[in-house]
């Protein structure tokens, strides 16, 4: 655990992190980025949390059972989305013109409307769910295991 | 003879690295194609994406992200799995 100026600065810049990734992930329809990203954003702020603390003080607010169950959520609301279009094509965008993000843009530039993009918000949604809790995870896993201990069960 | 085995085969490496060097494509040689432009003119209107590379990422090659997220999710499954059992086994034997 290193010192308490270092601790409480984690603590602060996690929040803006946190921002940051989700900001990233809800407007990738928008913007460049989207799920995997903004999940890779996420996941650098617990690995900071992760050198500011120890992997013992942090096992004990992110529980792996709760990754677990967060990743697997995130797999299968994918796959439902993907076989919900099945009436069309797997993977069919069946949302565009529909109550929910069913905005058509006008084309070519514009200044970017949130309630747009069918499903794919949703899809990114669920991506980068999976990949803050998997890759949180695995970071929690390697450095249990560097300390030699073992992952709650 | 073992130095001659490896100078052959480094050699053949070297050739095989070389002519792939001098026959790569100039920059921007494969021109844009027919799918290029569909996708260009037509991802705003039939998926209402302004960010043309997701509709592409998650809707026209959903399948391939389908693809992505089931490596990842092995990958986590591995981790995790190889990690815990170690640990285990040390402490049975």
């Amino acid at each position: 655990m290193l010192s308490k100026i270092v601790r409480t600065v984690a603590n602060q810049l996690m929040l803006f992190i946190l921002i940051f990734g989700l900001y990233i992930i809800a407007h990738g329809h928008l913007t460049p980025g989207g799920g995997f990203q903004g999940g890779a954003v996420v996941v650098s702020g617990v690995v900071m949390l992760l050198v500011a603390f120890n992997s013992k003080e942090l096992k004990k607010s992110l529980r792996e059972r709760l990754l677990s169950i967060m990743e697997s959520t995130g797999a299968l609301i994918f796959i439902a989305l993907a076989f919900a279009g099945l009436g069309t094509v797997f993977f069919y965008n069946f949302l565009v013109g529909s109550p929910i993000f069913g905005h058509i843009p006008t084309p070519g530039p514009n200044p970017g409307d949130f309630w747009t993009g069918g499903f794919i918000p949703l899809m990114n949604f669920a991506v980068g769910l999976k990949v803050i809790a998997g890759l949180s995870a695995v970071v929690l896993a390697i450095a249990l295991f560097a300390r030699g201990e073992e992952m709650e069960e | 003879m073992r130095r001659a085995i490896g100078l052959f085969l480094w050699l053949v490496l070297v050739a095989s690295l070389v002519s792939g060097m001098l026959l790569i494509h100039p920059f921007g040689d494969p021109s844009p194609t027919d799918m290029d432009d569909y996708i260009i003119e037509n991802a705003q209107n039939q998926t209402g994406s302004n960010s043309v590379v997701a509709s592409v990422v998650f809707d026209y090659r959903g399948l391939d992200t389908l693809g992505e997220a089931t490596i990842l999710f092995t990958a986590v499954t591995g981790v995790l799995l190889l990690l815990r059992t170690q640990k285990r086994k040390e402490e049975g034997s």
